[in-house]
């Protein structure tokens, strides 16, 4: 029986694998399945053979730092109304204290992407959805505004647009009566670019956001995985979140 | 005989109607939606990106298909976009006539044709450069980029902080 179901495994990885194989040699000679992926052209719908992800380096996060927040707020235009219970919040700046010996440390909490995330399982319309390149996001046409999801998120990553809203950017859709959270500034990345957050504390030579597609080996994000340990807040949900931290 | 009086009666007062109807246009009356003419042609030979009898009346099916597929499949072809259409048919004079004008490209015959319309209570009415928010470029970033490199210690030592304080829910 045990021999059986060791067998089983086996041919199952040799079939994904070749399978893999059989997905990379299709897509045309000499184009690399992670160069697809980068350079997909406009009229290519999303694949699943991309999982976007971040890694955040929370050694590298200074107390009061907020050029990813600030740069969140600038790229998709989210201005608050002196609110901080309601206002929007795509990104926000979680300081941590550990009880017992009072080490705090910083980090940027957003969205984490979750592979299995819960706000999906609860949204009564299908408003809350998963791309098939593992981006988290809110079909706002669909949305009631009912908020179940927010309660289901245990990262509290989403904001429900309670006022009016006028002088929205193009590219960043926002209207009163429905919930919103990080992109992951999808129309950014569905053409080749990062993040605002991402870009933002790069330009600032901080360097703590990195972000790729964690399904390619040879991806910046993927090696520094492999190389060093990093932790999924929450992990004992088994979400397998597209955030990762290092240094909590 | 008097049912050939009726057609011949119905028939010319079509007739008169469709000779006034432009007469009317013509004469600017307000009946008829002024619809602002678009900023460019996409060739010499077409306007818009459809024939424009196909966009009066498809224009809606193909927004709603375009949307569906970039929220979804993240396709992003500029053909039937929302955005493309705002580019083009709404000035980005930072006066220009908001969404709620009848003045306003969408609204100058949706007002004439009883539709309501709420695309605009979240997308942008109106071309990027009118809004005067204006998205966040890396050459703006770099400008006030940093040289000093906060230094910074490797892992270990600290995994008993409690990931979840401050972020769980009570």
């Amino acid at each position: 029986m045990t021999d059986n179901a060791h067998t089983d495994t086996t041919r199952r990885r040799f079939l994904g694998g070749a399978a893999t194989a059989v997905a990379g040699l299709a897509l045309a000679p000499g184009v690399l399945l992670h160069k697809v992926a980068q350079a997909r052209p406009a009229d290519e719908p999303v694949s699943s053979a991309v999982r976007w992800g971040m890694l955040i380096d929370t050694n590298k996060c200074a107390k009061g730092c907020s050029d990813c927040v600030n740069a969140c707020a600038k790229e998709h235009g989210l201005t608050g109304h002196g609110r901080p219970q309601t206002d929007a919040q795509w990104i926000r700046s979680v300081d941590l204290r550990d009880k017992q010996t009072g080490y705090t440390q910083t980090l940027p909490l957003l969205c984490q992407h979750c592979e299995h995330p819960p706000c999906v399982d609860v949204c009564p319309t299908g408003a809350s959805f998963k791309r098939a390149d593992g981006i988290v996001l809110v079909d706002k046409h669909i949305c009631i505004g009912c908020r179940y999801c927010m309660m289901a998120c245990p990262y509290k990553a989403r904001s429900f647009v309670h006022e009016t809203i006028d002088d929205q950017l193009p590219h960043s859709p926002r209207g009163k009566g429905t919930v919103e959270s990080c992109t992951f500034c999808v129309e950014r990345v569905d053409t080749g670019r990062t993040p605002a957050c991402v870009e933002a504390c790069k330009a600032e030579n901080h360097n703590a956001m990195i972000f790729g597609d964690m399904n390619d080996p040879a991806s910046e994000i993927s090696k520094q995985l492999k190389k060093y340990n990093s932790r999924q807040i929450r992990a004992d949900l088994e979400l397998n979140t597209g955030v990762r931290y290092r240094g909590i | 005989m008097p049912n050939v009086m009726i057609k011949s009666g119905l028939l010319s007062l079509l007739a008169v109607a469709v000779i006034w109807v432009p007469a009317l246009a013509r004469a600017g009356d307000s009946l008829l939606p002024d619809v602002p003419e678009a900023q460019r042609r996409v060739s010499e030979t077409q306007g818009c990106v459809e024939p424009t009898a196909d966009m009066r009346r498809n224009h809606m099916k193909y927004i709603l298909h375009q949307r569906d597929e970039t929220m979804h499949l993240g396709i992003r072809t500029k053909q039937h976009s929302l955005e493309e259409c705002i580019n083009c048919h709404v000035s980005s004079a930072r006066d220009a006539p908001r969404a709620s004008s009848e003045q306003h490209f969408c609204n100058s015959c949706h007002t004439y044709a009883a539709v309501n319309i709420d695309c605009f209570e979240c997308h942008a009415d109106r071309p990027v450069a009118a809004s005067g928010k204006l998205s966040m470029t890396p050459a703006s970033l770099t400008v006030h980029a940093q040289t000093d490199e906060k230094p910074h210690a490797m892992l270990p030592g600290n995994n008993q902080v409690m990931a979840t304080e401050g972020i769980n829910h009570d």
